[in-house]
Protein backbone atom coordinates (compact mmCIF):
# COMPACT_ATOMS: atom_id res chain seq x y z
CA UNK A 1 0.00 0.00 0.00
CA UNK A 2 3.20 2.51 0.76
CA UNK A 3 4.69 1.89 -2.25
CA UNK A 4 1.46 2.72 -4.25
CA UNK A 5 0.94 5.96 -2.07
CA UNK A 6 4.69 6.99 -2.65
CA UNK A 7 3.78 6.76 -6.56
CA UNK A 8 0.87 8.45 -6.56
CA UNK A 9 2.45 11.14 -5.09
CA UNK A 10 5.09 10.62 -7.61
CA UNK A 11 2.81 10.42 -10.18
CA UNK A 12 0.98 13.62 -9.22
CA UNK A 13 3.81 15.70 -8.87
CA UNK A 14 5.30 14.83 -12.51
CA UNK A 15 2.32 15.60 -13.95
CA UNK A 16 1.75 18.97 -12.49
CA UNK A 17 5.00 19.49 -13.32
CA UNK A 18 4.21 18.78 -16.70
CA UNK A 19 0.95 20.67 -17.15
CA UNK A 20 2.67 23.63 -15.54
CA UNK A 21 5.93 23.90 -17.44
CA UNK A 22 5.27 21.26 -20.67
CA UNK A 23 8.80 20.36 -19.80
CA UNK A 24 10.01 17.36 -22.12
CA UNK A 25 11.99 16.19 -18.83
CA UNK A 26 8.81 15.66 -17.09
CA UNK A 27 7.46 13.17 -20.15
CA UNK A 28 10.67 11.00 -19.86
CA UNK A 29 10.07 10.80 -16.14
CA UNK A 30 6.31 9.39 -16.97
CA UNK A 31 7.91 6.76 -19.28
CA UNK A 32 10.42 5.70 -16.91
CA UNK A 33 7.02 5.63 -14.20
CA UNK A 34 5.37 2.83 -16.67
CA UNK A 35 8.14 0.82 -16.81
CA UNK A 36 8.57 0.62 -13.72
CA UNK A 37 4.68 0.52 -13.03
CA UNK A 38 5.10 -2.60 -15.65
CA UNK A 39 7.64 -4.41 -13.55
CA UNK A 40 5.78 -4.43 -10.22
CA UNK A 41 2.64 -5.80 -12.28
CA UNK A 42 0.80 -2.62 -11.99
CA UNK A 43 -1.93 -2.79 -14.10
CA UNK A 44 -2.89 -0.23 -16.83
CA UNK A 45 -6.58 0.53 -14.84
CA UNK A 46 -4.73 0.96 -11.98
CA UNK A 47 -2.75 3.85 -13.44
CA UNK A 48 -5.78 5.49 -14.77
CA UNK A 49 -7.06 5.12 -10.80
CA UNK A 50 -3.54 7.04 -9.73
CA UNK A 51 -4.45 9.51 -12.52
CA UNK A 52 -8.16 10.18 -11.80
CA UNK A 53 -7.57 10.58 -7.61
CA UNK A 54 -4.23 12.71 -8.68
CA UNK A 55 -6.70 14.95 -10.65
CA UNK A 56 -8.67 15.43 -7.69
CA UNK A 57 -6.01 16.32 -5.68
CA UNK A 58 -5.05 18.76 -8.13
CA UNK A 59 -8.31 20.35 -9.41
CA UNK A 60 -11.21 19.54 -6.86
CA UNK A 61 -13.62 21.26 -8.72
CA UNK A 62 -12.61 19.37 -11.74
CA UNK A 63 -16.19 18.75 -13.62
CA UNK A 64 -18.38 16.46 -12.67
CA UNK A 65 -19.00 15.07 -17.13
CA UNK A 66 -14.98 14.62 -16.72
CA UNK A 67 -14.53 12.83 -13.43
CA UNK A 68 -17.49 10.31 -14.94
CA UNK A 69 -15.74 10.12 -18.20
CA UNK A 70 -12.40 8.96 -16.34
CA UNK A 71 -14.19 6.29 -14.46
CA UNK A 72 -15.58 5.33 -17.77
CA UNK A 73 -12.03 4.93 -19.21
CA UNK A 74 -11.06 2.89 -16.32
CA UNK A 75 -13.87 0.16 -17.02
CA UNK A 76 -12.45 0.48 -20.82
CA UNK A 77 -9.09 -0.26 -19.74
CA UNK A 78 -9.80 -3.86 -17.31
CA UNK A 79 -9.60 -5.89 -20.36
CA UNK A 80 -6.42 -5.00 -21.22
CA UNK A 81 -4.91 -5.53 -17.74
CA UNK A 82 -6.25 -8.94 -17.73
CA UNK A 83 -4.85 -9.54 -21.08
CA UNK A 84 -1.62 -8.26 -20.02
CA UNK A 85 -2.06 -10.83 -16.71
CA UNK A 86 -1.87 -13.05 -19.65
CA UNK A 87 0.40 -12.42 -22.15
CA UNK A 88 2.98 -12.26 -18.69
CA UNK A 89 2.23 -16.19 -17.79
CA UNK A 90 2.39 -17.18 -20.99
CA UNK A 91 5.63 -15.69 -21.34
CA UNK A 92 6.53 -17.50 -18.28
CA UNK A 93 5.47 -20.35 -19.05
CA UNK A 94 7.40 -19.92 -22.40
CA UNK A 95 10.76 -19.53 -20.46
CA UNK A 96 10.03 -22.69 -18.83
CA UNK A 97 9.22 -24.82 -22.47
CA UNK A 98 12.59 -23.30 -23.94
CA UNK A 99 14.82 -23.66 -21.23
CA UNK A 100 13.10 -28.14 -20.70
CA UNK A 101 13.41 -28.15 -24.54
CA UNK A 102 17.35 -27.15 -23.96
CA UNK A 103 17.74 -29.79 -21.61
CA UNK A 104 15.90 -32.04 -23.97
CA UNK A 105 18.17 -31.14 -26.31
CA UNK A 106 21.68 -31.44 -24.58
CA UNK A 107 20.05 -35.48 -23.56
CA UNK A 108 19.34 -36.00 -27.04
CA UNK A 109 23.28 -35.19 -27.60
CA UNK A 110 24.74 -37.18 -24.63
CA UNK A 111 22.09 -40.36 -25.44
CA UNK A 112 22.67 -40.06 -29.29
CA UNK A 113 26.42 -39.59 -28.77
CA UNK A 114 28.73 -42.18 -30.79
CA UNK A 115 32.65 -41.38 -31.28
CA UNK A 116 34.19 -41.27 -34.68
CA UNK A 117 36.20 -43.94 -34.82
CA UNK A 118 40.19 -44.03 -35.52
CA UNK A 119 40.92 -47.02 -38.12
CA UNK A 120 44.38 -47.57 -40.08
CA UNK A 121 44.42 -47.36 -43.92
CA UNK A 122 40.79 -45.68 -43.42
CA UNK A 123 40.08 -41.51 -42.97
CA UNK A 124 36.55 -41.04 -42.03
CA UNK A 125 35.14 -37.35 -41.72
CA UNK A 126 31.26 -37.00 -39.96
CA UNK A 127 29.23 -34.01 -39.39
CA UNK A 128 25.89 -33.34 -38.67
CA UNK A 129 23.97 -30.24 -38.10
CA UNK A 130 20.30 -29.76 -37.03
CA UNK A 131 17.81 -26.79 -38.16
CA UNK A 132 16.11 -26.58 -35.49
CA UNK A 133 17.44 -27.34 -31.22
CA UNK A 134 16.55 -31.14 -31.53
CA UNK A 135 18.15 -33.14 -34.70
CA UNK A 136 16.44 -35.37 -36.44
CA UNK A 137 19.29 -36.65 -38.45
CA UNK A 138 21.36 -39.20 -36.98
CA UNK A 139 24.70 -41.42 -37.64
CA UNK A 140 26.35 -43.87 -35.64
CA UNK A 141 29.17 -45.83 -35.42
CA UNK A 142 30.19 -49.46 -34.68
CA UNK A 143 33.32 -51.20 -34.67
CA UNK A 144 33.41 -54.73 -34.22
CA UNK A 145 36.79 -57.45 -33.53
CA UNK A 146 36.99 -58.54 -36.48
CA UNK A 147 37.32 -55.43 -37.99
CA UNK A 148 34.80 -53.87 -39.67
CA UNK A 149 33.19 -50.91 -39.41
CA UNK A 150 29.16 -50.44 -39.10
CA UNK A 151 27.81 -46.63 -40.41
CA UNK A 152 24.22 -46.01 -39.70
CA UNK A 153 22.81 -42.55 -41.41
CA UNK A 154 19.06 -42.03 -41.22
CA UNK A 155 16.68 -39.33 -41.08
CA UNK A 156 13.33 -39.49 -38.77
CA UNK A 157 10.53 -37.53 -40.31
CA UNK A 158 8.86 -35.17 -38.20
CA UNK A 159 10.75 -32.92 -36.68
CA UNK A 160 11.67 -31.73 -33.16
CA UNK A 161 11.17 -33.32 -30.41
CA UNK A 162 9.15 -36.58 -31.35
CA UNK A 163 11.92 -37.25 -33.94
CA UNK A 164 14.25 -37.19 -31.31
CA UNK A 165 12.84 -39.32 -28.71
CA UNK A 166 12.22 -41.57 -32.14
CA UNK A 167 16.04 -41.65 -32.68
CA UNK A 168 16.73 -42.75 -29.24
CA UNK A 169 14.55 -45.98 -29.54
CA UNK A 170 15.93 -46.50 -32.55
CA UNK A 171 19.40 -46.24 -31.29
CA UNK A 172 19.07 -48.87 -28.11
CA UNK A 173 17.65 -51.68 -30.54
CA UNK A 174 20.86 -51.74 -32.69
CA UNK A 175 22.97 -51.80 -29.42
CA UNK A 176 21.36 -54.83 -28.25
CA UNK A 177 21.56 -57.05 -31.52
CA UNK A 178 23.94 -59.39 -31.29
CA UNK A 179 27.15 -58.89 -33.09
CA UNK A 180 26.47 -62.41 -35.02
CA UNK A 181 23.48 -60.21 -36.80
CA UNK A 182 25.83 -57.18 -38.07
CA UNK A 183 24.81 -58.15 -41.96
CA UNK A 184 23.31 -54.26 -43.18
CA UNK A 185 20.03 -56.51 -44.67
CA UNK A 186 19.02 -58.03 -41.40
CA UNK A 187 19.85 -55.22 -39.20
CA UNK A 188 17.35 -53.06 -41.62
CA UNK A 189 14.91 -55.77 -41.01
CA UNK A 190 15.01 -56.00 -37.52
CA UNK A 191 14.82 -52.42 -36.69
CA UNK A 192 11.48 -52.07 -39.55
CA UNK A 193 9.67 -54.12 -36.90
CA UNK A 194 10.87 -52.71 -34.12
CA UNK A 195 9.77 -48.83 -35.87
CA UNK A 196 6.68 -50.97 -37.14
CA UNK A 197 5.26 -51.86 -34.12
CA UNK A 198 6.22 -48.70 -31.81
CA UNK A 199 5.70 -45.19 -34.26
CA UNK A 200 2.64 -43.24 -34.96
CA UNK A 201 1.25 -43.92 -38.07
CA UNK A 202 2.27 -40.75 -40.78
CA UNK A 203 5.79 -41.08 -38.84
CA UNK A 204 8.93 -43.33 -40.54
CA UNK A 205 12.41 -43.33 -40.70
CA UNK A 206 14.90 -43.60 -43.92
CA UNK A 207 17.64 -45.43 -43.14
CA UNK A 208 21.34 -46.48 -44.76
CA UNK A 209 23.73 -49.57 -43.19
CA UNK A 210 26.95 -49.56 -44.80
CA UNK A 211 29.17 -52.30 -43.34
CA UNK A 212 33.27 -51.29 -43.96
CA UNK A 213 35.38 -54.81 -44.28
CA UNK A 214 39.20 -53.50 -43.17
CA UNK A 215 40.19 -56.77 -44.18
CA UNK A 216 39.78 -57.72 -47.53
CA UNK A 217 38.18 -53.27 -48.70
CA UNK A 218 34.61 -54.08 -48.86
CA UNK A 219 31.60 -52.37 -48.85
CA UNK A 220 28.52 -53.92 -48.03
CA UNK A 221 25.21 -52.13 -47.93
CA UNK A 222 21.80 -51.90 -47.76
CA UNK A 223 19.10 -49.02 -47.50
CA UNK A 224 15.99 -48.78 -45.75
CA UNK A 225 14.20 -45.74 -48.36
CA UNK A 226 17.15 -43.54 -47.22
CA UNK A 227 18.35 -40.97 -49.80
CA UNK A 228 21.28 -42.85 -52.21
CA UNK A 229 25.11 -42.01 -51.21
CA UNK A 230 27.72 -42.14 -54.09
CA UNK A 231 30.33 -44.00 -54.63
CA UNK A 232 33.50 -42.14 -55.52
CA UNK A 233 35.82 -44.00 -58.30
CA UNK A 234 39.59 -42.72 -58.14
CA UNK A 235 40.91 -44.34 -61.09
CA UNK A 236 38.13 -42.96 -63.12
CA UNK A 237 37.52 -39.82 -61.24
CA UNK A 238 33.92 -40.48 -61.69
CA UNK A 239 31.01 -40.52 -59.00
CA UNK A 240 28.09 -42.89 -59.35
CA UNK A 241 24.94 -43.16 -56.68
CA UNK A 242 24.66 -46.14 -54.71
CA UNK A 243 21.55 -47.77 -53.48
CA UNK A 244 19.85 -50.51 -53.00
CA UNK A 245 16.23 -50.93 -53.21
CA UNK A 246 14.17 -51.07 -49.61
CA UNK A 247 11.16 -49.54 -48.00
CA UNK A 248 11.53 -47.01 -45.47
CA UNK A 249 10.82 -48.21 -42.17
CA UNK A 250 7.91 -48.35 -40.25
CA UNK A 251 5.42 -49.04 -42.88
CA UNK A 252 5.16 -52.50 -43.11
CA UNK A 253 6.27 -55.42 -41.68
CA UNK A 254 7.25 -57.72 -44.45
CA UNK A 255 9.73 -55.15 -46.02
CA UNK A 256 13.45 -56.78 -46.78
CA UNK A 257 16.05 -55.06 -47.54
CA UNK A 258 18.38 -55.72 -50.79
CA UNK A 259 22.26 -55.85 -49.89
CA UNK A 260 24.53 -54.74 -51.73
CA UNK A 261 28.94 -55.19 -52.25
CA UNK A 262 31.48 -52.93 -53.50
CA UNK A 263 35.15 -53.26 -53.25
CA UNK A 264 36.96 -50.31 -52.11
CA UNK A 265 40.33 -49.13 -54.05
CA UNK A 266 43.01 -47.19 -52.58
CA UNK A 267 41.67 -43.47 -53.02
CA UNK A 268 38.13 -43.86 -53.25
CA UNK A 269 35.54 -42.30 -51.26
CA UNK A 270 32.25 -43.45 -49.80
CA UNK A 271 29.46 -40.47 -49.19
CA UNK A 272 26.60 -41.13 -47.46
CA UNK A 273 24.20 -38.05 -46.54
CA UNK A 274 20.65 -36.80 -46.19
CA UNK A 275 18.13 -34.74 -47.93
CA UNK A 276 18.93 -31.91 -45.98
CA UNK A 277 22.52 -31.88 -48.04
CA UNK A 278 20.92 -32.61 -51.26
CA UNK A 279 17.22 -30.51 -51.14
CA UNK A 280 19.38 -27.41 -50.29
CA UNK A 281 17.02 -24.65 -51.96
CA UNK A 282 19.49 -21.13 -53.50
CA UNK A 283 16.29 -18.96 -53.08
CA UNK A 284 13.77 -20.78 -54.89
CA UNK A 285 15.69 -22.85 -57.00
CA UNK A 286 17.11 -26.52 -55.90
CA UNK A 287 20.35 -27.49 -55.76
CA UNK A 288 21.23 -29.73 -58.90
CA UNK A 289 22.62 -33.13 -57.75
CA UNK A 290 26.03 -32.24 -60.00
CA UNK A 291 26.33 -29.05 -58.29
CA UNK A 292 26.83 -31.52 -55.02
CA UNK A 293 29.17 -33.36 -56.21
CA UNK A 294 31.14 -30.90 -57.50
CA UNK A 295 31.54 -28.94 -54.30
CA UNK A 296 32.36 -32.67 -52.63
CA UNK A 297 35.26 -32.74 -55.10
CA UNK A 298 36.34 -29.67 -54.78
CA UNK A 299 37.17 -30.29 -51.16
CA UNK A 300 38.09 -33.84 -51.45
CA UNK A 301 41.93 -33.84 -51.31
CA UNK A 302 41.62 -32.80 -47.41
CA UNK A 303 41.47 -35.18 -44.95
CA UNK A 304 37.91 -36.46 -44.60
CA UNK A 305 36.37 -34.26 -41.46
CA UNK A 306 37.90 -31.16 -43.34
CA UNK A 307 36.14 -32.28 -46.44
CA UNK A 308 32.15 -32.56 -44.88
CA UNK A 309 32.79 -29.31 -42.86
CA UNK A 310 33.82 -27.47 -45.83
CA UNK A 311 30.95 -28.89 -47.41
CA UNK A 312 28.69 -27.65 -44.86
CA UNK A 313 30.12 -24.50 -44.94
CA UNK A 314 29.53 -24.15 -48.51
CA UNK A 315 25.90 -25.29 -48.49
CA UNK A 316 25.32 -22.78 -45.29
CA UNK A 317 26.53 -19.80 -46.40
CA UNK A 318 24.45 -20.89 -50.15
CA UNK A 319 20.99 -20.74 -47.93
CA UNK A 320 21.72 -17.74 -46.07
CA UNK A 321 22.86 -19.37 -42.92
CA UNK A 322 19.43 -20.63 -42.50
CA UNK A 323 19.15 -24.39 -43.21
CA UNK A 324 15.62 -25.51 -44.18
CA UNK A 325 16.31 -28.96 -42.87
CA UNK A 326 18.81 -31.37 -41.04
CA UNK A 327 21.92 -31.68 -42.42
CA UNK A 328 24.68 -34.39 -42.08
CA UNK A 329 27.29 -35.84 -44.30
CA UNK A 330 29.43 -38.51 -43.87
CA UNK A 331 32.84 -39.24 -46.04
CA UNK A 332 34.89 -42.89 -45.54
CA UNK A 333 38.03 -42.76 -47.50
CA UNK A 334 40.29 -45.63 -48.11
CA UNK A 335 43.65 -44.34 -47.18
CA UNK A 336 46.40 -47.43 -48.18
CA UNK B 1 4.02 -21.31 -50.80
CA UNK B 2 0.88 -22.33 -50.14
CA UNK B 3 -1.52 -25.58 -50.87
CA UNK B 4 -4.77 -25.80 -52.35
CA UNK B 5 -7.01 -28.37 -51.74
CA UNK B 6 -10.12 -29.45 -54.15
CA UNK B 7 -11.99 -32.28 -53.36
CA UNK B 8 -15.14 -34.07 -55.85
CA UNK B 9 -17.11 -36.64 -55.38
CA UNK B 10 -18.21 -38.71 -58.40
CA UNK B 11 -20.03 -42.51 -56.82
CA UNK B 12 -17.05 -43.90 -55.48
CA UNK B 13 -14.78 -42.25 -56.54
CA UNK B 14 -13.34 -39.25 -54.49
CA UNK B 15 -10.36 -37.05 -56.39
CA UNK B 16 -8.52 -35.08 -54.49
CA UNK B 17 -6.80 -32.20 -56.83
CA UNK B 18 -3.50 -30.51 -55.16
CA UNK B 19 -1.41 -28.08 -56.11
CA UNK B 20 1.10 -26.36 -54.40
CA UNK B 21 3.83 -27.44 -52.17
CA UNK B 22 3.56 -30.20 -49.56
CA UNK B 23 6.00 -29.90 -46.43
CA UNK B 24 5.91 -29.11 -43.16
CA UNK B 25 3.26 -26.03 -43.20
CA UNK B 26 0.76 -27.53 -45.50
CA UNK B 27 1.04 -31.42 -45.04
CA UNK B 28 -1.49 -31.29 -41.38
CA UNK B 29 -4.34 -29.29 -43.44
CA UNK B 30 -3.88 -32.26 -46.36
CA UNK B 31 -3.63 -34.99 -43.40
CA UNK B 32 -7.09 -33.05 -42.38
CA UNK B 33 -8.75 -33.60 -45.65
CA UNK B 34 -7.47 -36.74 -46.64
CA UNK B 35 -7.70 -39.41 -43.81
CA UNK B 36 -11.20 -39.19 -42.82
CA UNK B 37 -12.00 -40.01 -46.93
CA UNK B 38 -10.08 -43.12 -46.35
CA UNK B 39 -12.52 -44.27 -44.04
CA UNK B 40 -15.45 -44.16 -45.67
CA UNK B 41 -15.63 -47.97 -46.70
CA UNK B 42 -15.86 -48.77 -50.05
CA UNK B 43 -14.05 -45.56 -51.55
CA UNK B 44 -11.79 -45.12 -53.74
CA UNK B 45 -9.62 -42.17 -53.41
CA UNK B 46 -7.80 -40.32 -56.26
CA UNK B 47 -5.04 -37.64 -55.28
CA UNK B 48 -3.99 -35.58 -57.97
CA UNK B 49 -0.47 -34.18 -57.87
CA UNK B 50 -0.05 -32.82 -61.32
CA UNK B 51 -0.04 -29.08 -59.72
CA UNK B 52 2.89 -30.35 -56.94
CA UNK B 53 5.94 -28.85 -57.56
CA UNK B 54 7.52 -30.11 -54.49
CA UNK B 55 6.94 -32.35 -52.04
CA UNK B 56 8.79 -33.03 -48.77
CA UNK B 57 9.14 -36.08 -46.27
CA UNK B 58 6.50 -34.83 -44.09
CA UNK B 59 4.35 -35.03 -46.91
CA UNK B 60 4.82 -38.78 -47.52
CA UNK B 61 4.08 -39.39 -44.00
CA UNK B 62 0.33 -38.19 -45.05
CA UNK B 63 0.47 -40.60 -47.65
CA UNK B 64 1.73 -42.80 -45.96
CA UNK B 65 -0.85 -42.84 -42.60
CA UNK B 66 -3.29 -42.23 -45.78
CA UNK B 67 -2.08 -45.99 -46.90
CA UNK B 68 -2.30 -47.69 -43.57
CA UNK B 69 -5.96 -46.34 -43.20
CA UNK B 70 -7.15 -47.79 -46.39
CA UNK B 71 -6.11 -51.12 -45.12
CA UNK B 72 -7.92 -51.07 -42.03
CA UNK B 73 -11.04 -49.32 -43.76
CA UNK B 74 -11.26 -51.43 -46.56
CA UNK B 75 -10.81 -47.99 -49.30
CA UNK B 76 -8.10 -47.61 -51.96
CA UNK B 77 -5.86 -45.01 -52.46
CA UNK B 78 -4.67 -44.18 -55.94
CA UNK B 79 -1.94 -41.20 -57.05
CA UNK B 80 -2.08 -39.91 -60.31
CA UNK B 81 -0.14 -37.14 -62.46
CA UNK B 82 3.03 -37.04 -60.12
CA UNK B 83 5.22 -34.65 -61.99
CA UNK B 84 9.14 -36.32 -61.66
CA UNK B 85 10.68 -34.56 -58.71
CA UNK B 86 8.12 -35.87 -56.56
CA UNK B 87 7.83 -39.31 -58.11
CA UNK B 88 11.67 -39.32 -57.20
CA UNK B 89 10.63 -38.96 -53.67
CA UNK B 90 8.63 -42.19 -53.56
CA UNK B 91 10.92 -44.19 -55.43
CA UNK B 92 13.77 -43.26 -53.21
CA UNK B 93 11.61 -44.17 -50.36
CA UNK B 94 10.30 -47.71 -51.58
CA UNK B 95 6.89 -46.48 -51.36
CA UNK B 96 6.36 -46.92 -55.51
CA UNK B 97 6.14 -50.69 -54.12
CA UNK B 98 3.51 -50.75 -52.19
CA UNK B 99 1.23 -47.87 -53.61
CA UNK B 100 -0.82 -47.56 -56.53
CA UNK B 101 0.80 -44.52 -58.65
CA UNK B 102 -0.27 -44.00 -61.99
CA UNK B 103 2.91 -44.29 -64.03
CA UNK B 104 2.60 -41.51 -66.80
CA UNK B 105 4.79 -39.44 -64.78
CA UNK B 106 4.67 -35.71 -65.58
CA UNK B 107 8.02 -34.09 -66.51
CA UNK B 108 8.25 -31.11 -63.90
CA UNK B 109 9.17 -27.95 -62.45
Amino acid sequence: MSTLKLDLENYKELMQQYIETQDEQALYQAEQFSKHSMQQNISPEEIINVHVQSLQHLYPDMPEHIRSSLDFLLETMISYGLAYQEYQSLRERQLELKSEISVAANMQKTLLATEKPEIDGLDVGAISIPAKQMNGDYYHFVKDDSGALGVAIADVVGKGVPAALCMSMIKYSMDSFPENRMDPGVILGSLNRVVERNVDSSMFITMFYGLYNINNHTFRFSSAGHEPGYYYDSRQDHFEEIDASGLVLGVSPEATYEQCTKEVHVGDMIIMLTDGVTECRQGDRFIEEDEVLEIIKQYAHLPAQETVEHVYKHFERLQDFQLRDDFTLIILKRKV
Amino acid sequence: MNLTIDVTNKEKITTVSLAGEVDAFTAPKLKETLLPLTKESGQTIEVDLQEVSYMDSTGLGVFISALKSTKEHDTALKLIQMQERVYRLFKITGLTEIMDIDNTVRGGM
